[in-house]
């Protein structure tokens, strides 16, 4: 919303600096977003007056003139026809720059004759489109700067141009009467706006208007007149040079006078050429669908049913509150003008604005909520500027419907307004707030204008009292706390998330934050893709579904980055997937994402691509790091985005799953983009159980004085047996004495043979009781051979 | 004896390995040495001969073994010198490679927010990113015509042919959660709730995703004072100042009334914010007292409880403490990025230590 300064002051009676007014404005609420200092371009102008004037001996049209400056008399060659002998002109000297024709004055010689600068026209000084001629000024001393006579003379050519934002509560500060109004409420002058002397029609409005019963709901009044024999055309400068002030442009006066009333009270009309009203009746119903109309923005809009249709006898005129049609629309021809003055529902507006996609001033005011009670006053007000300056006679009111009753009252529980805002506000400084905004108070009910649609409750009061109060002199109290040190407030699931994030960045993970929609393709790779966890309004295909899972995000960035020369990358994220659309069907992953080498290129020779025991390694970690059990399974068949050989999941139980890792399937990484090796992992925190018991206390620490003792054993086997069975078999020989079996070496085919490997584990043996004697060892030991042999065929390595 | 002690220092002297020390050793003090010879000869001495030569043989044999030691020692110090000069290496050649992850700026921001919410008592609360249009609009006082959710860019999901329902939304502010959470627990209530949020716009400043941060406070009798203390409280400690000034602006939300934009004090000089000084004001939130409509939605009596509600950008909050430029790189995982804006996993934010 933007407003001149002049503007404003014509609503409200002010000794307040800009300054002042800029702030209270952006406390009240109506936050400024600009001013515009329209003068700024003109600063270099001044006043000259013209001592001598002669015809350029080379050229009829041009005069040679002496003008005295603030810098002496200057010769100046002049085309205008006005410029002559004794009058008072804007002078450009070499040097400034004139807007209007984008230029900077320089000294130039016109048909052999030096000139020294420019006498300006309004149109060259960007004022207005006049260019008959330069100015003359009435008054101004030779030397004053020519802003300085503006602001002193016709300070609205000059005068700034403030602009702000509007919240969606406060229609009514969509008109710069609304906006002083507040401004008075605060304290900063009064309000001098006046509404019209109502005018008496001469005769009988030739035009009629009816609103069928189903459509008053949403159209609920409709005043009209006709105005006779106007003459219609430019607008005086003084409404042409407020609408272009806040970028509107001027289009006939008419017309301007619908925008002028627009921004100067919130109050939208329309203007029909009478004449091209058929069979001189307007009537407004609801639209069955599929009526078209051409609107004043020559486009062709197609009406759905239920929108507001305002038609003469050949059909629609206008869409309701939305936009009027070209057909019926006021032209520099017009000299019988209707004017509509009504009241349209804020959201049957809303819907057909939004549904036509029109965004025009009149919408946006009715869907806010324009004053309904101002719906005739509106009319007589426009009445009256229009006869005031195109002549004319006006016919009687016509009226179909009834102005809607929107009064209502809220109790002001003053007490109520103290607590809730925490600042000592009199009440009756509350309620002198309130009538200030125009509230009627009656005891302790508030009244609510009728330009205040958004007050509809108590709370609604509150806001009014303490922004007129202003809040920016709120000061702070402190909070009751409880008292000693604060308790934790991490839930165990927040603690273990945490735990993972840090444990994977520990690792030497990068975490990323990768958007939580991914394009269908890649989500369908990863079981999703499907239409319950599609957008109905993606802002790219890019971005069309719901992740089903982290590792395409992951594997994105990887692409990315190697796209950038980054081949070596570990990449983490920690975060939510979904697995349907519903709320609540998301699942928190953690997945981490190793590509490339190990490390990058090493002198010390411990570069190697990534493998799958990297992967595994990293999500043990990270498990530990959640509290998993240390003892748990190892199980194939995992989804099939992954190597269906190199890949398995952490699980307690085949139906409890805490995490999969392993090699990406290769078909994955081409459809990715990625370039290989590429090993990851996936946890699934909230499948971790948590302990049992809550208490702090370990468990007792149980050192054994005698001496542990370790003997290796190497088997030969199937390649494919694996390693966990010949441990767990080995770790069975003596549940009591083996404290711990690890492999350490593995060697597959060569010597053995294809299809055979040899498994080296240690065996660590703590006794309790007494020290092992190499008789107890040798037992132990053929049991561990006899197990190992037993689960998994395989012999020890001679 | 001096002749003895004379040559054998010498000897000692001019040995130049292990071995002949080793033979002067068994030459001089062995058994059948020199000097225990001489002190064989002790036994045909008179008692006074022997009270004076067997101290002075004593005297030597410690005196030679004691040479002995030191050069032994010296050779070996020798010996290992030129094995250290031998073993020279490179040290200017990189060291082992170790690759050092980091913590994403926004999880760090949003545990440094949580470290100072919890000091206040404030929970950290959840919810679902796929929300009800009950939960994002209507029971936050936004109904369906409401200008607002036009304003919001909502982001719907797709609903399968024959289902009448409404359609869910990508919850557009992370104020559904203040609705949960109220339903969970009842009043009094402390929460934040740290979320991504989704909004559909893309540009200079704006990405269809992002993080906010909602806080919650109802009791019977919070005001709008406590509020602004709140959150004075906040800004002192998120950005590590002893005073800062922060100016409410009435303003308007449909979840709350009053309603108020907030706008810290600060100064930009070259391009970096400082906190608390300076003409300029930057706007970091939005905030007000929870509206009785939405109260009420949430099951909470509003003629006897009360309280304010917030919400910030953490993204935006992020940017400004630490002075990342682009909204956009936050997503867009370029590990160079990572690696510059990313924090050490140690430095886990907390009170005592500093955020």
């Amino acid at each position: 919303m933007k407003f001149t300064l002049s503007w404003l002051k014509e609503h409200l009676d002010t000794q307040a600096t800009l300054d002042d007014i800029l702030y209270a404005l952006t406390d009240l609420g109506l936050e400024v977003e600009g001013v515009e200092d329209r003068g700024a371009k003109l600063r270099d102008f001044t006043i000259g007056k013209v001592v001598k004037a002669e015809k350029h001996p080379d050229a009829d049209r041009l005069r040679v003139c002496q003008v005295d400056t603030d810098e002496g008399v200057k010769q100046i060659i002049c085309g205008a026809p006005n410029a002559r002998e004794g009058i008072t002109v804007v002078v450009a000297k070499p040097g400034v720059y004139v807007p209007g024709i984008d230029t900077t004055i320089g000294v130039g010689k016109i048909r052999g004759i030096e000139s020294f600068g420019m006498m300006a026209s309004e149109r060259e000084m960007e004022l207005s489109d006049e260019h008959d001629g330069i100015i003359e000024l009435p008054s101004g001393e030779v030397g004053e700067a020519f802003v300085d006579w503006l602001a002193a003379n016709d300070p609205a050519k000059v005068d700034p141009v403030i602009e702000i934002a509007i919240t969606p509560n406060r229609p009514d500060a969509l008109g710069v009467a609304g906006i002083a109004r507040d401004l008075a409420a605060r304290g900063l002058g009064t309000i001098k706006t006046t509404d019209p002397e109502p005018v008496t029609g001469t005769f009988p409005c030739p035009i009629s208007v009816t609103i069928e019963d189903d459509t008053l709901e949403v159209a609920p009044v409709f005043f009209g007149r006709v105005i006779k024999g106007v003459k219609n055309g430019p607008s005086p400068a003084w409404l042409q040079d407020k609408l272009r002030a806040i970028g509107l442009r001027p289009i006939s006066f008419l017309v301007d006078v619908t925008n002028y009333f627009t921004y100067d009270r919130n109050r939208p009309l329309h203007v029909f050429d009478a004449d091209k009203v058929a069979g001189n009746a307007l009537r407004l119903y609801r639209a069955k669908g599929g009526e078209t109309i051409m609107g004043l923005d020559e486009k062709e809009y197609t009406f759905e049913a239920d929108q507001t249709i305002i038609a003469d006898e050949n059909g629609p005129e206008s869409i309701a509150g939305v936009m009027g049609g070209l057909h019926s629309g006021c032209t520099d021809e017009t000299v019988n003008v209707f004017i509509e003055a009504a009241y349209f529902d804020p959201i049957r507006t809303a819907y057909t604005g939004r549904a036509l996609k029109i965004n025009s001033d009149a919408r946006y005011r009715f869907e806010r909520g324009i004053d309904p009670a101002w719906t005739p006053i509106g009319l007589d007000a426009a009445t009256r500027l229009i006869m005031d300056v195109a002549g004319g006679e006006a016919s009687d009111i016509v009226v179909a419907g009834e102005i809607p009753d929107v009064s209502r009252a809220y109790k002001l529980d003053t007490d109520r307004v103290v607590s809730l805002v925490g600042m000592e506000i009199p009440a009756e400084t509350q309620r002198a707030s309130l009538e200030a905004l125009g509230f009627c108070m009656d005891g302790d009910m508030a009244h609510v204008p009728s330009w205040r649609p958004d007050v509809l409750g108590e709370a609604d009061l509150v806001e009014e009292v303490a922004r007129i109060a202003s809040l920016t002199k709120l000061k702070g109290i402190p909070m009751k706390r409880l008292p000693g040190v604060p308790k934790p407030v991490l839930t165990p699931m927040q603690t273990r998330e945490i735990a993972a994030r840090r444990t994977m960045a520990a690792l030497g993970y990068n975490e990323c934050v990768t958007y939580s929609f991914i394009d269908q393709k890649a989500a369908a790779l990863f079981d999703g893709g499907d239409e319950a966890s599609a957008l109905e309004n993606p802002i790219s295909s890019e971005m069309s579904h719901m992740r089903p899972a982290l590792l395409p995000g992951l594997l994105q960035a990887a692409a990315r980055n190697q796209a950038r020369g980054f081949m070596d990358l570990a990449l983490f994220e920690l975060g939510a997937a979904f697995h349907g659309g519903e709320p609540g069907e998301q699942h928190t992953l953690a997945t981490g994402l190793l590509v490339g080498k190990t490390l990058s290129k090493d002198v010390h020779g411990e570069s190697r691509g990534v493998d799958v025991y990297d992967a595994k390694a990293d999500a043990e970690a990270v498990l530990a790091a959640m509290g998993a059990p240390a003892k748990v399974q190892i199980l194939r068949g995992v989804s099939d985005w992954w190597h269906p050989g190199r890949s398995g999941k952490i699980c307690l139980g085949p139906k409890k799953v805490l995490g999969v890792f392993g090699e990406i399937h290769p078909k994955v990484l081409a459809e990715m983009d990625v370039k290989g090796p590429a090993v990851g992992f996936t946890l699934w925190p909230a499948e971790i159980p948590f302990p049992r018991t809550s208490g702090t206390t370990r468990s007792a620490l149980s050192l054994r004085d005698l001496q542990a003792v370790e003997r290796d054993f190497a088997f030969v086997l199937d390649a494919n047996v694996e390693a966990l069975n010949v441990v767990n078999a080995a770790a069975g020989a003596d549940k009591a004495l083996i404290e711990d079996v690890r492999v350490f070496d593995e060697f597959i085919g060569g010597s053995l043979g294809e299809g055979k490997k040899s498994l080296a584990i240690t065996v660590r043996m703590q006794p309790t009781e007494k020290t092992l004697t190499e008789k107890d060892i040798e037992a132990v030991a053929a049991k561990i051979v006899e197990k190992v042999a037993k689960a998994t065929g395989g012999v020890l390595r001679g | 004896m001096d002749d003895l002690r004379d040559k054998y220092l010498g000897l000692i002297g001019e040995a130049g390995d292990e071995a002949a020390i080793e033979a002067l050793r068994v030459q001089a003090v062995g058994k059948k040495g020199e000097v225990a010879l001489k002190m064989r000869e002790l036994g045909k001495m008179t008692p006074e001969e022997r009270q004076v030569m067997g101290p002075k043989l004593n005297a030597l044999k410690d005196e030679i073994n004691s040479a002995l030691a030191a050069k032994k020692a010296a050779l070996a110090d020798a010996a290992l010198n030129e094995r250290l000069q031998a073993e020279w290496l490179d040290v200017t050649l990189p060291g082992r490679g170790r690759s050092a992850g980091t913590i994403h700026p926004i999880s760090q921001v949003t545990e440094e927010v949580t470290a100072i919410f919890a000091d206040m008592g404030f929970a950290v609360a959840e919810g679902p990113q796929i929300e009800t249009d009950w939960y994002n609009f209507d029971a936050l006082n936004i109904p369906g015509h409401h200008p607002a959710r036009a304003e919001m860019d909502t982001f719907y999901m797709a609903r399968a042919e024959g289902d009448e329902r409404p359609p869910h939304v990508l919850r557009t502010h992370t104020s559904p959660v203040q609705i949960r959470s109220m339903q969970d627990q009842g009043a009094p209530i402390r929460v934040i709730a740290p979320g991504r949020v989704y909004r559909a716009d893309y540009d200079q400043t704006h990405t269809p995703m992002f993080h906010q941060v909602e806080g919650l406070a109802i009791d019977t009798d919070i005001s709008m004072a406590n509020l602004k203390w709140v959150l004075e409280e906040f800004v002192k400690a998120y950005f590590g100042v002893d005073d800062v000034e922060l100016r409410f602006r009435a303003s308007h939300f449909p979840f709350t009334e009053p309603s108020a934009e907030v706008d810290i004090r600060c100064s930009w000089e070259g391009g970096v914010l400082k906190v608390g000084e300076g003409d300029d004001w930057l706007e970091i939130l939005g905030s007000g007292m929870v509206h009785p409509k939405v109260l009420e939605a949430a099951g909470i009596d509003p003629t006897v409880y009360q309280g304010f509600a917030f919400g910030m950008g953490i993204d935006r909050i992020a940017m400004l403490k630490y002075g990342i430029p682009d909204l956009r790189a936050f997503f867009d995982s370029d590990l160079r990025w990572l690696r510059h804006y990313g924090f050490s996993p140690l430095q886990k934010p907390n009170l005592h230590g500093g955020l």
